[in-house]
C-alpha cells in the first residue's frame, strides 16, 4: 500500500527531522506534526547552556519558522496523543480529535528522572528539559549565592559551569566517583573535574541527597547523605531521563528501556515507526545490542533513515554515534560509543585543556573523545565509520596524529 | 533587513531577506532551502551547514576559528572561500551577501 499520510507524535528533533526528511525526499501525501508544547518547535541543546546564558535568543533555537510548516505542509497541531488505535490505524488525541495515519511515527522523546525525595516540590528546585524551564531559571541564575546541582552528568556539569560563571558558590552532588561517569574515560573525567573546581565548583562524590528543607515554600538547603547539610538558594538536578514509552506501551507494542525497533527503525507494528531518545534499536557499534541514545545525532540520523525508508529507499540504521556538550570554555565532542573500553591512549595536553582520549575494547578503536581538539575529533568520525583499523601500538607511539594517520592510511 | 543571495548547487537562485543578529545558516534554513541540514543548529558541532562566501564578502566577518577549521577538514569539496555559515552573523550592511551551496554536505 502507498502511504499518504504520516502522523509523527513529538517535535523534538527527531519529529521534526522525519517531516522535513519526507518532504525533501519527495513525499507529497499529508504530513501531521504533533507537538504537546506550546509554540513552534525549538532544539532543546541550547536550554542548559547559550539559551540560559542569554547568548541567544529564542528565536534562534527555532527549527524552523512558522512560514517554512506553511508552504511544507507541514500540519503542526498543538495536543497530545492519549492512545493509538492500530486496528484502524488512527491516533486519538486529548482533545477529542482523531488522526487517521497510513505509517505513525514515535518521537516521544523522554522526561527527566524526577527527585523522589521529601522537598522536592518546594519552589527553587528545577530539571531542565522544556524553555519554559530555562525561560524560569534564567533570572534564577543570575541572582542565586548558592547552587547545589544534583547529578554530575552533562546537563548537571553544563548548568555548573553557567552558575558558576555567574558569580554563585555551586555544589554538585553525585553518586559515583567522578564526573561523567557514564559517559566518559577516567582521564577525561579527570580533566573536566580540574576545570570546574577552576572555576569555583565543588565536587561532593559517592553522595546523595536525603532531603530538602525550605522556609516559606522556598528551598532553602540540601541535607544529603553524609550527614551535611548544604545552603541552597536554587537545586537543579539532572539525574537522568526516562522514556516517554505510555502510549507505546498502551497500544501493545514491545517495550523494554524504551520503545523496541528493528534495524529500520521499525517497531514490531510494521506501520509505526518509533526514534531518538525514545527507541530501543540494534546498535552496530554495541554489537547489535539494543541501546537508547540520548542525542541530538542519533534522533537527526534516525529521522533521516525513517524518512529515506518511507520513501522507498532501503535504509539499515548504522550512523556512527557522536555526542558533544559545552561546559565554560570546554568543548567537548565524542564519536563513537565507549560502553566495554579496557584501553585508553590519551594525546594532547589535559593541563592545557587540550586532550583527547582514544578508547579501545582490547585492539579495536571505539571511541574518542576529544576536548578542545575539533580536528582529532572529525578525523575520529572518519577513522570510526570506515575501517582500516588504528591499534592502540600505533596510536601509542610518539608524534602520532589522527590527521596524518588518516591521510596515510585511507586509500 | 538585508537581503541576500543564495544559489543551491543545481543552479536555482534564492534571494532571502534575513535579519541582523541572525546567523546565515538560520537565514537559509529558515527559508526552507533543503540543500543545507544544518543538524546541530548552530552549536558548530556537525559541518552540514557549509557555504562558499563569495570573494568580496569574505573580509566581512571574522576570520575562521579553530572549531570551525577543523569542521570544515570533513566537509566535501572544502574551498578557500568555504564557511560553516552558523559562524556567519549578519549585521548591518550586509545587503547583498552571496553564497553558494556545496553539491552536498557532510
Amino acid at each position: 500500500m502507498s502511504i499518504k499520510s504520516v502522523v509523527i507524535v513529538g517535535a523534538g528533533h527527531g519529529g521534526v527531522q522525519v517531516a522535513i526528511s519526507l518532504r525533501q525526499e519527495g513525499f507529497t501525501g499529508r504530513i501531521v506534526l504533533l507537538n504537546d508544547e506550546e509554540g513552534l518547535p525549538y532544539q532543546r541543546p541550547p536550554l542548559s547552556k547559550a539559551y540560559l546564558l542569554g547568548k541567544i535568543g529564542e528565536s534562534a533555537m527555532l527549527f524552523r519558522p512558522a512560514t517554512f510548516y506553511a508552504e511544507q505542509r507541514v500540519e503542526l497541531i498543538h495536543d497530545h496523543a492519549h492512545a493509538i488505535d492500530r486496528t484502524n490505524r488512527r491516533v486519538l488525541l486529548t482533545s477529542g480529535g482523531v488522526l487517521d495515519y497510513d505509517h505513525l511515527v514515535l518521537a516521544t522523546g523522554a522526561h527527566n528522572r524526577p527527585l523522589n525525595i521529601p522537598g522536592a516540590e518546594l519552589a527553587g528546585v528545577y530539571g531542565v528539559k522544556t524553555k519554559a524551564d530555562a525561560d524560569a531559571l534564567s533570572p534564577l541564575v543570575k541572582a542565586a549565592k548558592h547552587v547545589v546541582v544534583i547529578g554530575a552528568g552533562f546537563i548537571g556539569l553544563e548548568f555548573a559551569a553557567v552558575a558558576a560563571a555567574g558569580g554563585a558558590a555551586v555544589e554538585v552532588l553525585e553518586l559515583g566517583d567522578r564526573p561523567m561517569a557514564r559517559a566518559v574515560s577516567p582521564q577525561m573525567s579527570d580533566l573536566f573535574r580540574s576545570a570546574h573546581e577552576s572555576w569555583g565548583v565543588h565536587f561532593n562524590f559517592r553522595c546523595g541527597v536525603v532531603a530538602l528543607e525550605g522556609e516559606a515554600g522556598q528551598v532553602t538547603s540540601v541535607t544529603i547523605t553524609d550527614g551535611r547539610r548544604l545552603v541552597a538558594d536554587l537545586v537543579v538536578y539532572g539525574i537522568g531521563v526516562i522514556p516517554n514509552v505510555q502510549l507505546a506501551l498502551e497500544a501493545g507494542l514491545d517495550v523494554d528501556n524504551g520503545i523496541r525497533v528493528n534495524s529500520v527503525l521499525l517497531t514490531s507494528d510494521p506501520a509505526i515507526s518509533a526514534l531518538g531518545d525514545v527507541a530501543a534499536f540494534p546498535c552496530v557499534q554495541n554489537g547489535e545490542r539494543y541501546t537508547r541514545l540520548e542525542s541530538v545525532q542519533n534522533a537527526v540520523d534516525q529521522g533521516k533513515s525513517i524518512a529515506a525508508r518511507l520513501m522507498g529507499k532501503a535504509a539499515l540504521y548504522v550512523a556512527l554515534p557522536w555526542f558533544w556538550t559545552d561546559q565554560g570554555a570546554l568543548k567537548l565532542q565524542i564519536a563513537g560509543l565507549s560502553i566495554g573500553a579496557d584501553n585508553y591512549v590519551v594525546l594532547g595536553d589535559a593541563g592545557a585543556q587540550q586532550m583527547s582520549v582514544l578508547c579501545f575494547r582490547g585492539e579495536e578503536l571505539i571511541a574518542v573523545e576529544s576536548c578542545n581538539r575539533p580536528g582529532d575529533h572529525i578525523y575520529a568520525r572518519k577513522i570510526l565509520a570506515r575501517p582500516p583499523a588504528l591499534t592502540p601500538l600505533v596510536a601509542a607511539a610518539q608524534g602520532f596524529d589522527l590527521k596524518t594517520w588518516e591521510a596515510e592510511n585511507r586509500r | 533587513m538585508p537581503t541576500i543571495n543564495v544559489i543551491e548547487h543545481n543552479g536555482i537562485a534564492h534571494q532571502l531577506s534575513a535579519d541582523v543578529g541572525q546567523s546565515v545558516m538560520q537565514a537559509v534554513t529558515f527559508a526552507g532551502i533543503s540543500s543545507m541540514s544544518a543538524d546541530c543548529g548552530g552549536a558548530c558541532a556537525c559541518a552540514t551547514c557549509h557555504a562558499y562566501l563569495d570573494e568580496a564578502w569574505m573580509d566581512r566577518f571574522p576570520p575562521v576559528q579553530e572549531t570551525e577549521d577543523a569542521m570544515l577538514d570533513i566537509v566535501p569539496e572544502r574551498r578557500p572561500n568555504s564557511r560553516l555559515s552558523c559562524q556567519l552573523v549578519l549585521t548591518e550592511g550586509m545587503d547583498g551577501l552571496t553564497l553558494h551551496l556545496p553539491a552536498a554536505q557532510f
